[in-house]
């Protein structure tokens, strides 16, 4: 029976989420609203979205268990669920294929996107260039100069890449400078968000077709091992990976939901991108209230982690919601420890894991080590770490 | 009667409109603010709209953000902000203030405290650009129950009945948003203004300004046809960008100069 019901109708997920942008948008937000209600139940659009997450994505993505992880370890059985075995590389592209679609029903023939690491970006690019929309990329500029294979893939599938000068130069700058571009071309543009961030309907959109994760993962550990993990476990930036695999076991209580954001060189240090785990106080950034990484004056500062992806002030208001109400757990773990548990990723498993998703892996390795082997934890893969080997190489202080 | 309200009934006994520059606190050194705002006073501004800096100034077009990254670098927070009010108060008592800037800040203060604070500093209205009437009663009430005026935006794409709910919460006046973009974007469509003035006009008797696509002094004149005020913000900044320090004072004022003489030219 469904219990949780969230968020309400002007997307509150209780002090949380809601619709704070400037009036120029309101209008184009509403008419969002009012079509994806017209589709979210609509049998013909599910078809199509499950058509091309099947074809186009590869779904369903496997479970995975990890034996010589677990063993190695000496504790919980560790379980991964392979989104890093979606086309492009990462769960990303589950969200970009619904929104696209959506956009075409909507008659926009142009779609645009705000990226960091450069995922979201490529996800959109692929979408946008298998359905014939235009599509335009913003980037931070120092986004773009660290992540240039990403930048020439959105280019070889015809988008547009726009490097974004302003503000810290990375994904909360590309935000705005989408948001900007959105205000202006509001009549022929639809605007896909990356993450369960924004004003509403986003963050309900996106978790909604980002929920075949957990729904997947639901019935598939059910055939692999008969019942549901202890704890399911996935990383959290603006926290998309994590809102649709945890989503579907809301109202399975005994299942443990636990979010890793990243602790970046530690949370004491002020340099990291941990909003929940470091209690920041509550604001209002990118159309939603959430947690909120700010000086005294309200200012949003500059976050620092290893993983691109992770590395963003906010946080998905349903995430501050899970987090008040206890439904769910928040923990962090620092660039060193992710970086630890690529490497052992890498050599134990033959996977080389996205940074973002090597944070979850470190967290289960240390979780796994205070449990005896009958407890199960599952693990959103929610990326594959091709994009990442020249970080990690210069992290290693090797030259490619 | 509030200090919005009454300047524009003068305004409006004389035959006149109200010209609105837009300045952002602290651009481009804190120390000249209050300065350009007397400035801008003796040349012909009738109220002064303060932008209070934001990192992420969504709404605003890169002009504006500039503004913001200037004041920022010398870390003009909201308090600073409401000093300079204070301290423009002491020669300057006539002129309407409006504060334009984004909830985070105002939230950081705390929303109550901000109310009482912009109060005792003497601010006149309050422009909250990420505040729509939906996510903001509590708010409204507070600046309402202290006398300072919500103000609101409208846009070209703000539906009828949305109009009617605004406002209702607004005082002081409305203020309409020309174009379909951020601030200093291109030049307005007269014609679609004053189409939809019309329109806002047959719901409030309150007066309106209009904002974001008036480039220059010829667009001033023509904005000062239809509405009540005028609010000049992008050119302002990049006047303030491209001026040095000594010829700051002279340059502001000079334009503000030629665009009331513009809107007065009627």
């Amino acid at each position: 029976m469904q219990v949780y019901d969230m968020p309400d109708e002007r997307g509150h997920f209780g002090p949380y989420g809601g619709v704070f942008v400037a009036e120029t948008l309101i209008e184009a937000l509403e008419e969002l609203r009012v079509m994806y209600e017209r589709y979210r139940h609509d049998p013909e659009f599910l078809a199509e979205f499950a058509y091309d997450l099947k074809h186009f994505v590869g779904r369903p993505s496997p479970i995975y268990y990890a034996q010589r992880l677990s063993e190695k370890i000496g504790g919980a059985r560790i379980y991964f669920k392979r989104e890093d075995l979606n086309h492009t590389g990462a769960h990303k592209v589950n969200n970009t294929v619904g929104q696209a679609l959506l956009a075409k029903r909507m008659g926009k023939p142009r779609v645009i996107a705000e990226t960091g690491a450069g995922q979201h970006g490529v996800a959109t690019a692929t979408i946008a260039a298998r359905l014939g929309l235009e599509c335009v990329v913003y980037m931070g500029s120092e986004d773009v100069k660290r992540q240039a294979p990403n930048v020439y893939r959105m280019k070889l599938l015809g988008a547009t890449v726009v490097p974004v000068e302003s503000g810290s130069k990375t994904l909360k700058d590309a935000l705005n400078e989408a948001m900007r571009d959105w205000v202006t071309n509001v009549a022929d543009t639809f605007y896909i968000i990356g993450t369960v961030a924004g004003p509403h309907p986003y963050p309900m959109m996106v978790r909604d077709f980002q929920s075949v994760i957990g729904i997947e993962a639901k019935q598939q550990m059910q055939e692999m091992i008969g019942r549901q993990p202890d704890a399911v476990i996935a990383c959290v930036g603006g926290g998309s990976n994590a809102m649709g695999i945890f989503y579907p076991y809301i109202d399975e209580e005994s299942v443990k939901l636990i979010g890793v954001e990243a602790a970046g060189y530690g949370i004491e240090t002020g340099k990291h991108a941990a909003p929940l785990t470091a209690n920041s106080p509550v604001g209002v950034l990118h159309g939603n209230r959430t947690y909120l990484m700010q000086d005294k004056n309200g200012q949003i500062v500059e976050t620092h982690s290893v993983s691109a992806g992770l590395d963003y002030p906010g946080v998905g208001p349903e995430h501050a919601w899970l987090k008040d109400i206890h439904r769910a757990e928040y923990v962090a773990v620092t660039d060193d420890e992710a970086m630890n548990a690529f490497h052992t990723m890498c050599r134990t498993e033959g996977i080389i894991p996205a940074l973002e998703s090597s944070h979850a892996i470190a967290y289960a390795m240390k979780l796994a080590a205070t449990m005896s082997p009958e407890k199960v934890l599952l693990v959103n893969l929610s990326g594959r770490g091709d994009k990442d080997i020249n970080t990690v190489a210069r992290l290693s202080g090797i030259e490619l | 009667m509030s200090r919005i309200q009454s300047t524009f009934a003068a305004l409006a006994q004389q035959k006149k409109k109200a010209l609105i520059p837009y300045i952002t606190a602290g651009d481009p050194h804190p120390k000249h603010t209050v300065n350009l705002m007397h400035a801008l006073v003796d040349s012909g501004a009738n109220m002064i709209e303060l932008g209070i800096p934001f990192s992420d100034p969504m709404a605003d077009g890169p002009v504006i953000q500039r503004a913001s990254e200037r004041a920022l670098a010398h870390h003009v927070g909201l308090s600073d902000v409401l000093q300079m009010v204070r301290t423009f108060r002491e020669k300057d008592t006539m002129t309407p203030v409006i504060l334009m800037g984004y909830a985070n800040p105002v939230e950081a203060m705390g929303i109550e405290n901000f109310a009482d604070q912009a109060k005792t500093a003497g601010v006149d209205g309050v422009l909250t650009v990420d505040y729509p009437p939906e996510e903001c009663g509590e708010f409204v009430a507070l600046l309402k129950s202290r006398e300072l005026d919500p103000i609101f935006l409208l846009s070209p794409t703000t539906e009828a009945s949305r109009i009617d709910t605004i406002v209702q919460q607004a005082s002081g006046f409305v203020y309409y948003v020309s174009l379909k973009g951020v601030t200093g974007s291109q030049n307005l469509d007269i014609a679609q203004v004053t189409e939809r003035l019309l329109g806002i006009r047959g719901k409030t008797s309150l007066p309106i300004g209009v904002g974001f696509g008036v480039r220059d002094a010829e667009t001033a004149r023509q904005v000062a046809e239809i509405a009540d005020a005028i609010v000049v913000g992008s050119r302002m900044v990049q006047e303030i960008e491209n001026s040095s320090e000594q010829e700051l004072l002279g340059n502001l004022a000079a334009l503000t100069s030629e665009l009331r003489a513009a809107i007065d030219s009627n």
